[in-house]
């Protein structure tokens, strides 16, 4: 195994049809038109000399390295913005030219410093192997003229530094920051000699506007912005491709390695998902699988007032085991359950639900899907007959206007928010539905057409009025509806929409936005070509959760835009595998593919192939199970990668749910919030150190490949078969390719999915079968899933969850750039630097109402419990809102959201709550007591020395 | 299982369908929470039921009693027409 280099070819590929030939060095070259010849000449291995060229940027044309001759013209131009033209000659190697390229060389190496020896870079240089590739052998302006005085290195970034005398001016980083992540941060100060990269206004990189995508590392061809790992550790000496275990894009990274240590992770550029970008999370924040905090050695305990004991694996599985086996003596078979991981793999996924199904014999299965995208799931199923979002991410290159609805992409999605900030660089339209100004309303050279800045909890209110529009404004594709969906539903619901109710200036009352915005927004839908929705938890965690999908749905059908590129319903998925999760059967009324398991024929096949009877009734969710709990009648939970306690609602329900529970088995990295709860912590295994598979929130399924052994001595699925095997359920696998190719026999959307074929084609989109062997971009292409697009009637019930005198605020939570989910992973990373704690964002006339002062410690309490944070003043909120994350467990945020939820999905309402915040002289008595419960509950016992 | 919220959030399903067409306001109610409710969630709203099932909003109390009569073997499950909302 061997370092994996990408091919680099200078410029970015043409996407022209037509086709020109022309030669080069004798050699004949057919490309698209628009090629540059650089990029035309690598086509057929012939590598021109560069510097300033990557093919993940436009050319640029500033070293003249690669300068060229062609027959009949004079001069000789950059190869990198010359396009080729039909018949054209090139000659890339002449006399001229090598003169030329060493002249060049020449004044670049005069002015860099000399170092090669101890240079982080050696052996992985652009400069030094140009150098070599233009046959220099002397400089004859000598060595000394280090062009830039030199500043010194900024190393204030936790993961990169900045050595500027090291930089040649080639304007890659600034480029890359530009073209590639849209974020700008990046200029070129000074002129001629001074000429320097400056972040921001010559700031350090920390204190710049940089996000620490890495685009600019990975674009320098020197060291001058180098991998702090790479420093330390020295240059990679392999590489395995594998898919990041962060957000729902699903980036493709190459782990590169030297022994069994991970020093980097550089994204792909073969990545379908990513095209060779990344974030701050996926592209730097690994060190949490080496963190100090891991737990490697299982362990028990009789009660959770104890103090762990570590145990062997046999111990610890022979215990989790005896103890399922006793309460469902004692409780009957379905007081016990399980919970999937959507940061696990979806081999690993799938075996926890056949371990709850035919090891438990019940349906008491769920996933942290229940928590973010299970209306996704109701709602798309029900109006097109599939539960997943139609496009893939390059189908974004194709739409002209983006609307945005309760997501927040640059933070929670970052990789692919830049290529959709790209697409709107290009001049594409955007509408933005959210209560706050995220980022994308108005960022470098991108500001949105409309924001309509909702009031929490009003939704359904607002899409449906921009229906009303569509409608009452004669601007339905009627010719699409007609064709592809129920008339006489599309009938009853345009009657519905065109009420008067629904319109703009009725719902503007109830909503706060100003009715001109909504029209505007929807004849800009309607009327600007490629409409495409993207959407995230500001719609699906709302009590009309389901509903709010099932209306954009119908949004997107009434104008014709769905079924081909550049349109769509897009959920923008939370974590790595929320839709593997799904895919694979974690809810608790389904299988494999979404069918129900009161599906005769369904059951039959899995229990014939699983050699045991399900059963055909539904199981609990989430949030039934504690109730059920609470009620004595469930007992007992398996939890696979996942941190209720702090993601779910309502803390406080949960906490007592599962104290009231006679056995909890956590499996993990680390002892989560969950595990304060818990009897048996069976040590997880994290991304680097298995194989398997993701899905990503296009349906695209990619390999996850094992870098490094489990530190803990398992991978996550032999715990479970081994948990299976205690339990009398028997599970052998070999491998976890032989869990997928049982996944596609029992599944009719996977059934052409394998290990090989992924291996071959890089990644699939499922539907992957017979009649998409492989796979399916885009959804509903010749008519829906389900036959007729269903339109559903939508009619808006506000929430239960009221403001009034004493909680007359409305929460409304998210996620930040840097930090992921309950931070479990993030918080053991140098990311904390950019997010130390949660903060609440209150408008500057509430603060002042409060007397609350910016940094100032505050309550923040509603009808289900209280918590203290500290303010940040901003209008990135509207009065009357309040704002803030989730990250930290000493915040606990959910301590204050409440139960109220999706009605068709029970997901939780977490964006609408009341509350009040007033100034705070400390943390809760809740925050104290929890504080004391978390240090209690994890201690871990010295071992017993045996006595001589 | 506490009443109350089983009540709340079977009227918040009802809340949905009502709107919908006549014909599917409680066979989609029923369907729902036939297919997504576990047996002891049903069975405490049975019970409820027989004790007044008060709260119950009307379409909801009409569908919970069709259920209750097929677990109870007196009407056959295929009777209730299936509902066109077929979401997972």
């Amino acid at each position: 195994m061997s370092l994996i280099q990408d091919i680099d070819y200078g410029t970015p590929a043409s996407k022209a049809e037509r086709q020109v030939t022309l030669t080069i060095d004798g050699v004949s070259v057919t490309v698209p038109e628009g090629t540059s010849i650089m990029r035309a000449a690598m086509e057929v291995g012939n590598q021109i000399p560069k510097l300033c060229a990557t093919d993940m940027l436009d050319s640029f044309g500033s070293c003249r390295l690669c300068l060229i001759e062609i027959e009949g013209r004079n001069g000789t131009p950059a190869s990198c913005t010359t396009p080729v033209a039909e018949g054209m000659i090139v000659k890339t190697q002449t006399e001229r030219l090598k003169q030329l390229r060493k002249g060049v060389m020449e004044l670049y190496i005069s002015e860099h410093p000399l170092d090669c020896l101890t240079c982080s870079a050696n052996g992985d240089c652009e400069l030094q192997d140009m150098a070599g590739a233009v046959g220099l052998r002397d400089v004859r302006y000598g060595y000394d003229g280090q062009r830039h005085p030199n500043p010194g290195i900024d190393a204030s970034n936790p993961y990169f530094t900045y050595e500027p005398s090291k930089c040649i001016v080639c304007s890659r980083c600034v480029r890359a920051c530009e073209e590639v992540q849209g974020t700008f941060a990046l200029t070129i100060a000074g002129r001629g000699f001074d000429s320097v990269v400056s972040p921001s206004q010559e700031q350090p990189f920390f204190d710049s506007e940089c996000v620490s995508c890495g685009a600019c590392v990975q674009a320098c061809p020197t060291a001058t912005l180098n991998e702090k790992s790479v420093i330390d550790i020295g240059t990679p000496s392999r590489a395995i491709v594998t898919t990041c275990a962060y957000c729902g894009v699903g980036c493709t990274f190459k782990a590169e390695m030297r022994g069994d240590e991970l020093v980097r992770m550089v994204p792909y550029k073969d990545g379908k998902a990513n095209r060779g970008h990344s974030c701050v999370k996926g592209r730097f924040a690994y060190g949490y699988a080496t963190h100090k905090d891991r737990i490697l050695n299982p362990m028990i305990r009789e009660k959770i007032t104890d103090p762990w004991r570590e145990v062997s694996w046999e111990e610890a599985i022979s215990y989790a085991a005896s103890e399922f086996k006793r309460i469902q003596a004692k409780y009957g078979k379905s007081s016990i359950g399980g919970i999937t991981s959507s940061r696990c793999t979806n081999e690993e996924t799938f075996l926890v639900q056949k371990l709850i199904r035919a090891g438990f014999g019940n349906n008491n299965v769920d996933t942290c899907a229940r928590v973010c995208h299970s209306p996704t799931g109701y709602g798309l199923k029900t109006t097109y007959g599939t539960s997943a979002g139609t496009q893939d991410f390059d189908s974004v290159e194709e739409s002209d206007v983006i609307m945005i609805i309760g997501a927040n992409p640059t933070d929670g999605h970052p990789v692919f928010a830049s290529r959709m900030k790209k697409r709107l660089r290009e001049g594409a339209k955007l509408i933005i539905l959210d209560p706050r100004r995220i980022d994308l309303v108005r960022t470098p050279h991108i500001e949105a057409d409309y924001h309509l800045p909702l009031r929490p909890g009003t939704n359904v209110a607002v899409v449906t009025s921009l229906a009303h529009v569509i409608v009452t404004e004669g601007l339905v594709n009627e010719q699409f509806v007609r064709e592809r969906c129920d008339w006489d539903e599309f009938q009853d619901w345009a009657e519905f929409v065109a009420q008067e109710r629904h319109s703009p200036e009725a719902v503007e009352k109830l909503s706060g936005v100003p009715a001109d915005l909504i029209r505007g927004a929807a004849r800009l839908y309607a009327n600007g070509g490629n409409g495409a929705i993207y959407y995230g938890l500001g719609v699906t965690e709302h009590s009309q959760g389901s509903t709010t999908v099932m209306a954009i749905a119908n949004l997107a059908m009434a104008t014709g835009n769905i079924g081909r590129r550049g349109v769509g319903v897009n959920p923008l998925r939370g974590q790595n595998n929320v839709q593997g999760s799904c895919d694979m059967g974690s809810f608790p009324h389904e299988v494999s593919g979404y069918r129900h398991v009161s599906e005769d024929t369904t059951r039959t096949m899995f229990e014939t192939l699983w050699g045991r009877p399900l059963d055909e009734e539904p199981g609990l969710r989430i949030p039934n199970m504690m109730d059920a709990a609470l009620d004595g009648s469930f007992k007992g939970i398996y939890i696979q990668g996942e941190d209720i306690l702090q993601s779910d609602p309502n803390t406080q329900h949960m906490a007592a749910g599962l104290a009231a529970m006679e056995c909890v088995v956590v499996q993990d990295l680390f002892l989560i919030e969950t595990a304060n709860y818990a009897h048996v912590f069976l040590p997880g295994s994290t991304f680097l150190e298995k194989n398997g598979t993701f899905t990503n929130a296009e349906r695209r399924i990619q390999m996850v490949r094992k870098v490094m052994a489990p530190k803990n001595g398992y991978e996550d699925w032999e715990i479970t078969c081994m948990l299976s095997n205690a339990l009398g359920y028997p599970m052998h696998y070999d491998h976890p390719s032989q869990i997928m190719d049982e996944v596609a026999e029992l599944t009719p959307t996977f059934a052409g999915v394998s290990f090989k074929k992924l291996d071959e084609l890089g990644s699939v989109q499922w539907p992957c079968n017979e009649k998409a062997p492989e796979g399916t971009p885009i959804m509903h292409m010749n008519g829906f899933v389900r036959g007729k697009g269903k339109f559903v009637i939508t009619e808006y019930v506000a929430t239960d969850e009221k403001t009034g005198p004493r909680f007359p605020l409305l929460l409304t939570t998210g996620r930040i750039l840097s930090q992921y989910n309950v931070g479990a992973q993030t918080r053991r990373t140098a990311n904390v630097v950019w997010h130390e704690e949660d903060r609440l964002e209150i408008h500057p006339h509430d603060a002042e109402q409060r007397g609350v002062r910016d940094g100032d410690w505050i309550k923040l309490s509603s009808r289900a419990g209280e918590t203290t944070l500290r303010a940040l003043i901003t209008e990135r909120v509207a009065p009357g809102v309040v704002y803030t994350t989730f990250h930290h467990p000493g915040t606990q945020v959910n301590v204050v959201t409440t139960e109220f939820s999706d009605w068709a999905t029970n997901c939780p309402e977490y964006k609408v709550t009341a509350v009040q915040v007033m100034p705070s002289n400390g943390p809760t008595e809740w925050q104290e007591e929890y504080e004391e419960l978390t240090r209690q509950s994890r201690r871990i016992a010295e071992p017993l020395v045996a006595a001589e | 299982m506490s009443p109350d919220r089983l009540v709340y959030m079977a009227n918040q399903i009802g809340k949905f369908f009502e709107y919908q067409k006549a014909n599917e306001v409680v066979p989609g109610i029923a369907n729902h929470i036939r297919k997504f409710w576990d047996p002891r969630m049903r069975k405490a709203i049975f019970d409820y039921l027989d004790q007044g099932g008060e709260g119950l909003d009307p379409p909801v109390r009409k569908a919970l009693e069709r259920l209750k009569g097929e677990a109870e073997g007196k009407h056959r499950k295929d009777a209730l027409p299936e509902s066109s909302f077929q979401g997972t």
